[in-house]
């Protein structure tokens, strides 16, 4: 079931990502720096003064974690009012060719925090609800800046770890612009020309109503094969009611926003379908290139974070930590995968090619698997193939990876910043036990910190088990539910550790659209995704200030090694226990129960 | 036990958010009693099991604080109706109760009588014995002025008589203090303690969050958890072992340096010692042994190295000073001279201030004047001497002098009659085996840095001898504090030793400031911690005494958490199997029934606090070695153990159930 051309592919993966995570590593080094010199200066610098100027940005102020975090959470605030009043108000605005209506609240509301979060969930259908106008204006700025102020956070945690006795952590406002200036756009323009090389859409024209060739019994706008929500009439404008035999096809700025889209761990597609979708993943080369891209920065990330505190070697142990618990997660959902459901082995079908419910065959169970891993893993959420239809123990593996806390490579910052907290943790435990003050890169640890990291460790688990419970036991959760039993309790897992970890991918199957699902979804979800984001990114930020103002213990023989295998292991062994710890009784009660049920011939 | 009952008081169970906790599961199953459709005996025995691992935790406690509160109340017996004299305004003696005396009474006390509190003798000398503090029983001297003038409450005065003034109130003396460091409930937590206690209760919510969320999860899936496994659920989970052991762990670390004679002052000085990077010790008694010996002979032109050292041996043979021992001992093992068979009249010429020289005079039979008259002693003196003989000092034996003074050593002139020998070569022998051990705390990152009075020169030959990393020579109490200063400004924790008056700064301004138990008072009060055999050597056992405390907090907390694995593994399958009779497989552990695993998992976690009281008690096996080794090993042991133990045990305590039949 496996053939040596997948282990190739997943060998090739490996090394491209290896190879990329030094020099992109050095470069991002460059942009954190204000007074950083890259072969773009040329190019960008003009860009970067002038919106300085514009803005009166002063790119030498520097803040303090709480004036970081003040500033972070305005511009969000006022990102996500912008991009609600846009939504609703979608129909007197622009590039509207469909004459697509205006958001109702509650999805308004959900899709503005979505975005604004780095989470991407969709609770809209994709091109069925949005004009290019919203796409890209209302939700691509959301994909530059959640991305460039994530990336902030985690360059004002390291400079949080570098500095000793400095009152601040960076400016806010240098750091989003010289991201967006140096990175986002540069590596988004070259990413939206080689996609559009490799056939992938960028127009504004009508969508395209053809004539099929076979007669489809089904309505024309559903074109992925597990669409997460199930068409409404409010939202089958006229065109796509067109008779059988037809089919509308979708146009749009498609190219430029699926690159940030995947380079930014947003994950928010222009199709519904997301990249399952032909014309969003056009080629086996771009379906390769955009795994890389979604765990381009977060890889790169550990090499500034080894650069900038002088100790490459802790970089390359935090990425290798990752990639360990990475390859771990694939492996597991590509065997789960290729074994396929015992239920079809039974009925004789499909037995060789494993489990290809719901897999785009153009990718075939190896690339969905790999692509799975890397999506749920990284706090992407863009998907080939649809998760609600893995095999239980595949469908586990991507909860955990997100349960994990998106620390495995994770979102753009995000991930780092995440990690970073299970290092500081693992070091607190372990630590210990070289029988010295726990002390990371030469700061000792006290109860400050503990309690910041902890704060981090309990919102998560408090958030997703909350929120699922409350869903679980209310019947406007039960009455959104694709299917029952414990499958209908993963997707519902799903959905909030997805919205709380700000991955946005979907179990899809829940339905959470006001027409046909319940308000209460909506925002019960932008609750989780608010929580996620800015609940973390605030201890977070004040762990970097308590941090900075610090001063270095110098390393010496007795000194806690922060590189090497052995705290490799040991940061591997931290987030495997304390996500398991925190989340195995839900699992149990949902995959686990469902493989278990499977096997014994149960079907939901 | 009963300690351990008395314990369960809601103030003292408040500290400790974990037991807290468990206790709250406790009560909780108590009353399910009769409310709970399960077996009446499987609750109870819940219950019972859960409010045990209370008591072992509380258990735990009480035999650490009994350890150190045993010692104390010996020494405190000792001073109990104890009358003192003390001196009123006008010069009398009024006798007064101990315990009534204040700071700054003056008392006087007589030859047998015990010193009635800590004070600092203001007037005479006396020999006190301090061995019911020190355990050592060699008498030792203590007199008003200089550096031997603190005395501790509850010594005995042998001999003399002295005029103390009393320097604390009651209940504020040394006794008191320690008694306090070693009762849990008085205790100040160390920062260290403090940030472990607050991930510990935040993991404690963690899990409470968990098995709460379980409930409506249940309801979902048409399962009705019962609140009796839920609660078993979240008392296995809740970190019980390391929650229970945590504040044993510390008072025992506190114990385990009282056992070694030395007093912290806070919990806060042991933490630190775990920590420091630096040692600032004193050559004299630390690194090199307290008394310089004999090292070489170097002869005066035209006499023998033979002829010096046997006359040498001569004017050291009745000299008992560790100095003229040592200079017998080498002439016997240069030249093999035996000492002189002094069955001749002769008559010893003892050293005094005044003549700064010491020797002996042979008589010759029937003469005024000695047939043979041997000095040694400080050049200066002898070359008086030598010259109101009439005889001259030799440039070159000047030109030794001056040379072994550079060198730091000490030049003992020897002179017979009218003609100077030669000159003994005194220098300071480094103690055996500090090399290993200054060895091994390079291992285990700490750097040494030697104090010492003598020039640069000097003080690098014996740095290199004696193997330490550093030096500050000529160094003065001022020096010291820079010293200190300069390295704690690059972050590093400092330790040192000190006893005079004028090391008080230094030590008040060290992370770690071991007082010496003979030093003065200002000493003692600076510093936080007091060694009481006054032997400088100890502060590296005190640093080992600190890490092996951190360790063993570290291993225990490792050991907690891998330890929710097989809980899980255990109690899991048993809670769905009900709903989802499909789950059997998941019952790795192959356990009897769902009740007797979770009955199995509970009492596990209540023995294993049992299981390593003795563990927190001595601390982890500590032998020094660099970080990575000791993670390495300690992530073994008490990682993988903590994931693997359980495992075995809960197996093992579920076979017991199952056939006893207590389920």
């Amino acid at each position: 079931m496996t053939s040596p051309n997948d282990w190739l592919q997943l060998a090739l993966f490996a090394g491209a990502l290896l190879a990329l995570t030094r020099p992109l590593g050095c470069y991002l080094t460059q942009v954190f720096d204000p007074q950083g010199r890259t072969f773009l200066d040329p190019v960008c610098r003009p860009l970067e003064r002038l919106t300085y100027r514009l803005a009166g940005i002063d790119p030498a102020h520097e803040q303090s974690w709480r004036s970081y975090a003040t500033s972070l959470l305005a511009f969000s605030a006022v990102g996500l009012l912008f991009t609600y009043a846009l939504l609703r108000c979608q129909h007197l605005l622009p590039l509207n060719p469909r004459q697509l209506p205006g958001l109702a609240p509650a999805l308004a509301f959900n899709t503005a925090v979505s975005f604004t979060t780095n989470t991407n969930w969709q609770s809209y259908g994709g091109e069925g609800t949005m004009s290019y106008f919203s796409q890209a204006v209302g939700l691509t700025l959301h994909n530059f800046t959640s991305a460039a102020a994530g990336l902030g956070v985690a360059a004002a945690f390291v400079r949080g770890l570098a500095r000793q006795g400095a009152a601040t952590v960076g400016s806010f406002w240098t750091d989003l612009v010289r991201v967006t200036c140096y990175l986002l756009l540069p590596l988004s323009l070259a990413f939206a020309v080689f996609l559009v090389s490799q056939g992938m859409i960028q127009n504004f024209k009508p969508y395209d109503t053809v004539r099929t060739l076979e007669e489809s019994p089904t309505p024309a706008l559903r074109t992925d094969p597990a669409d997460r929500t199930p068409a409404g009439p409010d939202r089958q404008p006229a065109p796509a009611e067109a008779a059988v035999g037809t089919q509308t096809i979708a146009q749009g700025p498609m190219a430029s926003q699926v690159a940030i889209k995947i380079l930014g761990a947003n994950g928010g597609g222009f199709t519904n379908a997301n990249a399952s979708h032909p014309f969003e993943n056009p080629t086996p080369l771009a379906n390769f290139l955009q795994m890389l891209a979604i765990f381009a920065l977060p890889s790169a990330l550990t090499h500034h974070l080894g650069r900038a505190v002088g100790n490459p070697r802790h970089g390359w142990a935090v990425w290798s930590a990752m990639f360990v618990l990475f390859l771990a997660g694939a492996l597991v959902i590509w065997w789960a995968e290729a074994a396929g459901n015992p239920l079809h082995h039974a009925l004789g079908v499909a037995a060789a090619d494993g489990n290809l419910e719901g897999k785009e065959l153009r990718f075939g169970v190896f690339n969905s698997a790999l692509f799975a891993a890397i999506t749920t893993a990284a706090s992407c959420g863009a998907v080939n193939a649809m998760h609600d239809s893995f095999t239980p123990l595949g469908g586990l593996v991507t909860l955990f990876n997100i349960q994990s806390g998106e620390v495995i490579f994770g979102g753009v910052g995000a991930g780092l910043y995440g990690m970073l907290t299970y290092v500081i943790l693992a070091v607190f435990i372990a630590g210990l036990m070289v029988g010295r003050t726990p002390e990371y890169l030469g700061k000792k640890i006290g109860a400050r910190d503990v309690k910041l990291v902890m704060l981090v460790l309990m919102l998560l688990p408090a958030a997703i088990l909350g929120l699922t419970a409350w869903a679980a036991t209310s019947t406007w959760g039960v009455a959104g539910l694709n299917n029952a039993g414990p499958h209908g309790f993963s997707e519902m897992l799903y959905a909030y550790s997805s919205a709380v970890g700000n991955n946005g991918s979907a179990f899809a199957g829940l339905t959470t659209t006001p027409a046909d699902g319940d308000v209460r979804y909506n925002v019960t979800l932008a609750a989780g995704m608010l929580v996620g984001r800015f609940l973390v990114i605030v201890p977070i930020l004040a762990l970097a200030g308590g941090l900075a103002a610090r001063k270095h213990v110098p390393a010496g023989p007795g000194t806690f090694r922060t590189e090497g295998a052995t705290f490799v292991v040991l940061l591997v062994g931290t987030v495997v226990l304390v996500g398991a710890l925190t989340f195995l009784p839900a699992l149990a009660m949902g995959p686990v129960v469902e493989h278990a049920l499977m096997h014994a011939g149960g079907r939901f | 036990m009963t300690e351990a009952c008395r314990r369960l008081g809601p103030r003292a169970q408040l500290r400790n958010p974990v037991m807290f906790v468990t206790l709250l599961g406790a009560l909780l199953a108590f009353g399910q009693l009769f409310t709970s459709a399960e077996p009446f005996r499987f609750v109870l025995q819940i219950a019972l099991w859960l409010l045990f691992t209370v008591l072992f935790a509380n258990f735990a406690e009480a035999v650490a604080e009994g350890r150190g509160k045993a010692q104390a109340r010996t020494l405190r017996a000792s001073r109990r109706q104890l009358i003192a004299h003390r001196r009123t305004r006008g010069g009398a003696l009024e006798a007064v109760d101990a315990g009534l005396l204040r700071q700054g009474d003056v008392v006087v006390v007589r030859a047998g009588e015990q010193i009635p509190g800590d004070g600092e003798v203001i007037e005479g000398a006396a020999s006190v014995d301090e061995s019911a503090i020190t355990g050592e029983s060699a008498p030792v001297i203590r007199e008003a002025g200089g550096d031997r003038s603190a005395v501790t409450g509850g010594t005995v005065v042998l001999s003399d008589m002295l005029v103390l003034r009393i320097t604390s109130n009651p209940g504020e003396g040394f006794l008191d203090h320690m008694i306090s460091l070693v009762e849990g409930a008085r205790r100040q937590k160390t920062p260290n303690e403090l940030a472990l206690t607050i991930m510990l209760a935040a993991l404690t919510a963690i899990f409470l969050l968990v098995v709460l969320a379980l409930r409506p999860f249940g309801a979902y899936a048409g399962a009705d958890f019962s609140l009796t496994t839920l609660i078993a659920l979240l008392v296995c989970l809740i970190p019980t072992t390391i929650g229970g052991l945590l504040s044993a762990i510390g008072i025992a670390g506190m114990d385990r340096l009282l056992q070694r004679n030395v007093l912290a002052m806070s919990g806060r000085a042991v933490e630190a010692a775990g920590d420091i990077d630096v040692l600032l010790l004193d050559k004299t008694g630390t690194i090199t042994l307290g008394n310089r010996q004999a090292a070489d002979f170097l002869p005066a032109p035209g006499i023998t190295r033979e002829r010096l050292a046997e006359a040498a041996q001569l004017a050291s043979l009745a000299d008992e000073t560790p100095e003229g021992r040592s200079v017998v001992v080498l002439a016997k093992e240069k030249f093999r001279l035996r000492g002189r068979d002094l069955a001749a009249p002769h008559a010893f010429v003892p050293f005094t201030a005044q003549t700064r020289m010491s020797g002996l005079d042979l008589p010759a039979a029937g003469a005024d004047r000695p047939a043979r008259s041997i000095r040694k002693g400080a050049a200066q003196a002898i070359r008086a001497w030598v010259e109101t003989n009439g005889g001259s000092f030799p440039a070159a034996v000047g030109a030794s002098v001056d040379s072994i003074s550079r060198q730091g050593g000490t030049p003992l002139v020897v002179a017979e009659g009218s003609a100077v020998l030669g000159v003994i070569h005194l220098k300071d022998v480094v103690k055996g085996g500090i090399k290993e051990r200054f060895a091994q705390l390079r291992t285990m990152g700490i750097r040494t840095v030697m104090i010492t009075g003598d020039n640069a020169l000097t003080a690098a030959a014996i740095a290199a001898e004696a193997g330490v990393d550093d030096f500050l020579a000529e160094a003065t109490p001022e020096m010291k504090l820079a010293r200190i200063r300069e390295e704690q400004a690059a972050g590093r924790l400092v330790a040192m030793t000190g006893d005079g008056t004028n090391d008080a700064p230094a030590l008040a301004q060290a992370d770690v400031g071991v007082a010496m138990n003979t030093g003065t008072q200002a000493a003692k009060e600076a510093g936080n911690m007091i060694d009481l055999d006054s032997n400088p050597t100890k502060l590296i056992e005190i640093v080992e005494i600190g890490k092996q405390l951190l360790i063993t907090r570290g291993a225990l907390t490792t050991f907690s958490l891998a330890n929710d694995l097989a809980k899980y593994f255990a109690i899991i399958p048993a809670l769905l199997l009900g709903a989802f009779p499909a789950i059997a497989p998941l019952n790795v552990m192959r356990l009897g029934s769902p009740a007797s695993a979770i009955l199995s998992a509970v009492i596990f976690n209540a023995l294993v606090i049992v299981a390593l009281i003795p563990l927190a008690l001595r601390g982890v096996a500590y032998r020094p070695a660099g970080a990575s080794s000791l993670l390495r090993r300690h992530l073994l042991i008490y990682g993988l153990g903590g994931v693997l133990v359980p495992f075995a045990g809960i197996k093992l305590i579920d076979l017991i159930v199952t056939a006893l039949g207590f389920v």
